[in-house]
């Protein structure tokens, strides 16, 4: 996948706002990068780019090798905000994308089934989501945006809701559940530690508006890891500091920017 | 436990105001009574005539006419509403040119339109169904309408990531949202199907609680009208509860405050 001299302004009904002045980017079959970036910087507009969601103000997308004509079809997209169909339970959230593919019946069920055991919530299989918790929830989701087996996954700070530990847990299920058939990966995250622990690469964006992407690091640690385990090790803190150094600039631009603004 | 003292409070609470009504009716307190019998009646012969009333099987006719007038303008009403909500939920440009005509016709007091309808649809049920319909329907419209714009977005962007077509959209994600919104308005709705038939007995008819009550009241049967008001209040309360039954039951995924156990 590839975003080729992306940029993006939002037109609002009094001037516009120009939202990533310029970035080029791609991800590669199996792979996972993950962007990182001040609050506010466009990220989730770039994964909404990929997704189809919206539509690049200049540049290209190209999805395989074609232009993206409209909605990103090869794309699962996990939101940030809670998106489960708050109206069904547990495994209907699940079996909702193959039901939607023309999937019904005892084989969409048990595939369901299989996932919400793969994703460690098979007792909660009648449940509605307002009767799950939010790491439950996100497990839900995740289910559901797998079970279609998309060749891209999109994330956007999916675990920011949740606590520390229960995003660490979660990780190492991403990792368990990608490692399995190594889609390709585009994970938005504000937690550097969170995003070296996971990727193969992490870009770092500057501060908006107008982002561009700043920097671009190959992390080289050896997989499989266990997203708690490879933050002791002496070259996670290396690449940590190397990338911190660059990003913190940018943080401090954006804390600097809204002091101006007030 | 905590049932049956509410319980007895309740019937207290009855007790106390059907006791100061007999007693200031039956006796003189300072040479006068401070409720005449005349204009206020007592409990005991309002009483009297609710039995006759059953015993002699009168009430029967009036209480079906009533109750057949408000299911019916229940369901035209909901009906009429849920598919103009939907269509102009989806239709902005349709909703904004009928957005003043719907605006004044529902800030109009339904009762003036009653003696038109009874001109055009005569005394019979008709005339009090179509008041009742003209007051269900702006609820029902209204909800429906709301729960249709009110979808989250993200929940939006979710259900079109996992592919949804727009057929598939409106079965999994408007409709769902545009019920739950309906039913949460369930109580007024068929509150206001029975404010509709009895108000519509009570300008024109020949049959009907509203009727029964006007009745009495020419005749200056003040007994009469307090039995009348009697039945119509129990049987707005089983109408309610009957309501609630079927409420909880179809919105079951609709979270509610959790109470602990003791």
């Amino acid at each position: 996948m590839r975003l080729d001299g992306i940029g993006v302004s939002y037109r609002f009904e009094r001037g516009s706002y120009p939202a990533v002045e310029r970035a080029d980017l791609t991800v590669e079959d199996g792979e996972f990068v993950s962007i990182v970036g001040p609050t506010g910087c466009g990220k989730t507009t770039l994964l909404n780019l990929a997704a189809g969601l919206i539509a690049p103000s200049k540049g290209r997308i190209e999805v395989f090798g074609r232009a993206l004509p409209g909605l990103n079809p090869a794309a699962g997209y996990l939101f940030q905000a809670d998106a489960l169909f708050p109206w069904k339970t547990a495994i209907e959230n699940v079996a909702i994308g193959l039901e939607v593919a023309g999937e019904t019946g005892r084989g969409a069920r048990d595939r369901a089934r299989a996932w919400l055991a793969r994703v460690g919530l098979s007792a909660f299989a009648g449940r509605y989501p307002h009767m799950l918790s939010g790491g439950q929830k996100k497990r839900v989701a995740l289910a559901q945006v797998l079970i279609r087996d998309p060749k891209i996954l999109l994330m956007d700070e999916p675990f920011g809701p949740l606590d520390a530990q229960t995003r660490q847990i979660m990780g190492n299920l991403l990792l368990d559940l990608w490692s399995a058939d190594k889609k390709a990966v585009l994970f938005v995250t504000h937690d550097l530690e969170e995003a070296i622990a996971l990727s193969d690469r992490v870009v770092v964006m500057s501060a908006g508006p107008s982002a561009r992407i700043i920097g671009d690091w190959r992390i080289s640690l050896p997989r499989p890891r266990d997203t708690a385990d490879v933050r002791l090790e002496p070259a996670f803190h290396e690449i940590h500091r190397e990338i911190w150094m660059k990003l913190k600039e940018e943080v401090s631009k954006t804390y600097a920017q809204a002091e101006e603004a007030a | 436990m905590r049932r049956v003292r509410l319980i007895v409070l309740q019937l207290l609470v009855a007790a106390a105001i059907l006791g100061l009504w007999h007693v200031l009716a039956t006796y003189p307190f300072f040479d006068r009574y401070w409720l005449d019998p005349f204009f206020f009646s007592t409990p005991g012969d309002v009483a009297a005539r609710v039995v006759r009333w059953f015993r002699e099987g009168t009430i029967w006719r009036h209480l079906w006419i009533t109750l057949v007038e408000a299911l019916l303008a229940f369901v035209i009403g909901s009906f009429a509403g849920v598919l103009i909500g939907f269509w102009f939920a989806r239709k902005p440009f349709i909703a904004a040119v009928f957005d003043p005509y719907v605006k004044m016709i529902n800030s109009l007091p339904r009762v003036v339109l009653a003696p038109i309808f009874t001109l055009w649809l005569g005394l019979g049920i008709w005339s009090k169904v179509a008041l009742g319909v003209t007051l269900v329907f702006f609820i029902v419209f209204f909800n429906v309408y709301q729960g249709v714009k009110e979808v989250s977005p993200t929940v939006l962007a979710n259900a079109r990531m996992l592919g949804m077509s727009e057929r598939q959209l409106l079965r999994h994600v408007y409709w769902p949202s545009a019920l739950s919104w309906m039913f949460s308005s369930l109580h007024t709705a068929v509150g206001f199907a029975v404010v509709g038939a009895v108000v519509g007995e009570y300008l024109g008819a020949a049959a009907g609680l509203g009727y029964l009550i006007q009745q009495a009241e020419g005749v200056f049967d003040v007994a009469g009208v307090f039995a009348g008001m009697f039945v119509l209040g129990v049987f707005v309360i089983l109408i309610d509860t009957v309501v609630t039954l079927v409420e909880r039951r179809l919105l079951v995924w609709r979270p509610v405050a959790a109470e602990t156990q003791s």
